[in-house]
């Protein structure tokens, strides 16, 4: 693709990230304003770093489900820290399924929270792809 | 937030290179702080914990300006942060949350936070936070202004100006951290409204003693501002200077027992350690509560003071230890005194600040709890200046300093601005009396190493500095009555007692440093130059008069202890002569003399001078002998000796401390 083209689906990818509600589009401007010539990847290496350190999280949350008996404040601990973490790559759709699975926890109801953390990661994965194919393109992009 | 008074004269850079530390354990959203911020221009620390973020508060006392912390952190509480950098350091705290319910924000707010941010934060939201620090520190100038209305008669309060203003839990910052540029801005942030500078409420000890037993008549949970207001009677005091006083005091109270506020008062009585000199006793038990409360004196301090004070109590009635940012303490002397001479004075206290700049007002409480000789390294240090009585009342920041075991010498450091405290754990010389040993305390409670304890405010110091002095004569080994002179007796006192009381001060202070908190410096250098400090060494030649002590500091002090070197004797000499020349020695700071304190000294010594003028510079002297480390060098040595100077100056005169410590009136300081 030329370089017309290449930006032209840049453009693209990231109005459906919006679009689809995978990202905030705000959150993401205000990333992406903090680049500069020092940093020129920064909102790479933010998405980068949320996703090394919410795979922390993730671990703990899938031990503490597995624990009996659940526990549900632990549980709430953690959620809150990674709904935190999440809205500041913004994260909308991983971040909405953590209200989600909260709101289980509040309800002591470790069924539901065990299918919220499903949705969780599968979110968390989708987005994870969405993104990385979305720096590909920018990054080919300003080559060209 | 609006200067509304006059103008908050910050430097044209300002708020480029604000100094902020921020801590969250989430990566993500630290790293995206860190550039935010440095997109703002400041000057950006990240921590992720809260632990090390405390250190690094504490051993860099005047490293930072304001504080942004996340509400959520698995090694501590948010909450639990922000009150500890309340206390401790006073700086302004903003705390951060992805939580944006109603119950979490209000906790912020009671807790101080000066502001709440919701997460994911914008950086239109910190692009504004340098507000918080102008207005702190504005809100401090006010308070001592208050407070010296008292005194004063022509201050009007601001009270509720300044209380509506800016930030939510604004009032919960009693302590506005003015740092740096606070001296401009107090200066000029009074508004002309009273008179050119109003200096703060001072809350001098006896102030502070009237405080106190007004709230222990009311009871402690019942104690509101109004009727404490009511109670005490002074007029020119107006219900918001209580009101912050009362906030510091609960602190204080609080951090003592280590329990909530309500316990506070319960410490005073449940420490009883004979502090090991006696007038520390003046502290009368409040006091110690008061530097407990701060929260900085360790409880142990707390404990020793009080207990020396109650013991001793009787010299002086408690001085009243203000938990009033222990800037306050310190300025407030400061500001007493120079109200006489016409607010140079006060620059002294808000210079001093400056001065110390970063030298946590903290050491108000901090300060008082410095007097705490016990064993707390700088703990006792501080306790200690306190326990004497600090004349000033102010000493109770200062003797926070000294107690400040944490300060280790940051209480130097922290004018210095980072200069640790080398104050070897000698336990903080005994800050010069209160004037100086407001200085001295912070030094002292650095050397004591008082880790982090806020006193690492050197600025307090002012304030304590001034408390010492009176203390000193309190102190009962000692024969030499901290009264016997009058200004600088405090901090003389401290030093004459040494003969005597250095003994007993010097063994409590040992724990500390053997430092007690501004007396102590003078103790420990007759006595055996305790501590590292070096008291002998300062350098000063502090001539402090009269005694032969080595202090001799013809206030050429090597500007750190000047105060305790030659102390002793110099009571009243010292008080005399040394006034002027304390402004010198102590500020020595700036000349590096020892240590890094020497700036504190000179802060404190401007205190201490102000208050007795003549106290203060026997003090001082002392202090900056004990300090080794604590000559702060960053802030201007110069900036501290003008100031001291200056102090001297104005404050010479006549032991113009408002307050007069218990008996210690510069001319009757029964020596």
């Amino acid at each position: 693709m030329n370089s017309n083209q290449l930006q032209h689906q840049v453009l693209y990818m990231r109005r459906s990230l919006f679009d689809q509600g995978y990202l905030d589009s705000e959150q993401l401007i205000q990333l992406e304003d903090l680049q500069d010539d020092a940093n020129p990847n920064f909102v790479e290496e933010v998405v980068s770093l949320f996703y090394s350190d919410s795979a922390r999280l993730i671990q703990n949350i899938e031990q503490t489900l597995s624990n009996r008996p659940v526990d549900f404040s632990r549980l709430d601990d953690i959620l809150h820290q990674f709904k935190g973490s999440c809205s500041s790559i913004g994260a909308k759709k991983v971040k909405d399924a953590c209200s989600q699975f909260r709101e289980y926890c509040n309800a002591g109801n470790a069924e539901g929270c065990s299918r919220s953390f499903q949705l969780i990661k599968q979110e968390y994965e989708t987005l994870r792809r969405r993104l990385e194919s979305y720096f590909q393109m920018v990054k080919q992009a300003k080559a060209a | 937030m609006s200067t509304a008074s006059s103008s908050v004269t910050v430097s044209d850079q300002f708020p480029a290179g604000l100094r902020v530390l921020v801590v969250d354990d989430d990566p993500t959203c630290l790293r995206i702080l860190e550039k935010m911020l440095g997109t703002c221009l400041y000057e950006v620390t990240k921590c992720n914990r809260a632990e090390i973020a405390l250190d690094m508060l504490r051993t860099n006392k005047n490293g930072y300006d304001i504080v942004i912390s996340d509400v959520h952190m698995p090694d501590m509480d948010g909450f639990k942060l922000l009150e500890q950098v309340g206390l401790e350091m006073d700086l302004p705290v903003i705390m951060m949350s992805a939580d944006d319910s109603k119950q979490v924000v209000m906790k912020g707010v009671t807790h101080g936070a000066c502001d709440y941010l919701i997460k994911p934060v914008r950086i239109e939201a910190l692009k504004n936070i340098w507000q918080h620090v102008v207005r702190k520190r504005k809100n401090e100038w006010k308070d001592l202004e208050q407070s010296g209305s008292v005194e004063e008669g022509d201050r009007q309060p601001k009270p509720s100006e300044e209380a509506d203003y800016s930030s939510s839990a604004n009032e919960g910052n009693w302590r506005t951290s003015k740092r740096r540029k606070d001296e401009e801005e107090e200066i000029e942030e009074r508004d002309d409204t009273s008179t050119l500078k109003k200096p703060r409420v001072v809350w001098s000890v006896e102030l502070h003693q009237q405080f106190v037993s007004a709230v222990n008549q009311l009871g402690i949970d019942k104690a509101v501002p109004k009727k404490i207001l009511e109670l005490m009677n002074v007029p020119g005091l107006t219900r918001e200077n209580v009101a912050s006083h009362l906030q510091k005091y609960r602190l204080y109270l609080r951090r003592l027992s280590g329990v909530s506020p309500h316990q506070g008062n319960s410490f005073i009585s449940s420490h009883s350690q004979e502090p090991p000199y006696g007038s520390l006793s003046s502290l009368s038990g409040l006091d110690f509560q008061t530097l407990a409360a701060t929260g900085q004196i360790p409880a142990q301090s707390l404990a020793t003071l009080q207990a020396a004070g109650l013991a001793r109590s009787a010299a002086k009635p408690g001085l009243p230890m203000p938990l009033v940012d222990q800037r306050n303490i310190f300025s407030f002397d400061n500001q007493k005194l120079r109200f006489g001479e016409g607010q140079p004075q006060h620059m002294s206290s808000g210079k001093q600040m400056n001065l110390l700049h970063g030298i946590p007002t903290t050491m108000d409480s901090k300060q008082l709890v410095n007097l705490h000789h016990s064993a707390q390294s700088l703990g006792s240090l501080n306790m200690q200046a306190s326990a004497h009585g600090n004349p000033s009342g102010q000493s109770s920041p200062l003797l926070m300093q000294m107690a400040q075991p944490q300060s280790r010498g940051q209480i130097l450091t922290e004018t210095s601005g980072g200069q640790v405290p080398r104050l070897p754990t000698s336990v903080g010389h005994p800050i010069l009396s209160n004037g100086a040993a407001g200085a001295m305390l912070a030094i002292n409670g650095i050397g004591e190493n008082s880790r982090g304890t806020g006193y690492n405010s050197v600025s307090q110091t002012s304030s304590v500095l001034n408390f010492p002095l009176n203390h000193s004569a309190e102190l009962p080994g000692n024969s030499f009555p901290l009264g016997s002179t009058p200004g600088i007796s405090a901090g003389m006192s401290t030093l004459t007692t040494k003969g005597g009381f250095q003994e007993e001060i010097n063994s409590d202070i040992k724990g500390s440093g053997g430092f007690m908190p501004s007396y102590d410096i003078f103790n420990d250098l007759q006595q055996h130059k305790p501590h590292n400090w070096e008291l002998q060494n300062v350098g000063f030649a502090f001539d402090a008069s009269q005694h032969s002590n080595s202090l001799q500091a013809s206030v050429d002090v090597t500007p750190s202890v000047l105060v305790n070197q030659g102390y002793s004797s110099s009571q009243r000499n010292v008080q005399n002569s040394n006034v002027s020349a304390m402004g010198k020695p102590i500020f020595s700071v700036g000349e590096g003399s020892e240590h890094g304190i020497a700036l504190n000294v000179g802060q404190h010594l401007n205190s201490l001078l102000v208050d007795n003028s003549t106290r203060v510079k026997s003090e001082r002297v002392t202090d900056t002998s004990c300090q080794p480390t604590l000559l702060p060098q960053h802030f201007g040595q110069e900036d501290l000796m003008s100031a001291i100077l200056k102090q001297q100056q104005d404050g010479l005169g006549p032991a113009e401390n408002d307050f007069e410590f218990d008996g210690y009136s510069l001319d009757n300081i029964p020596v």
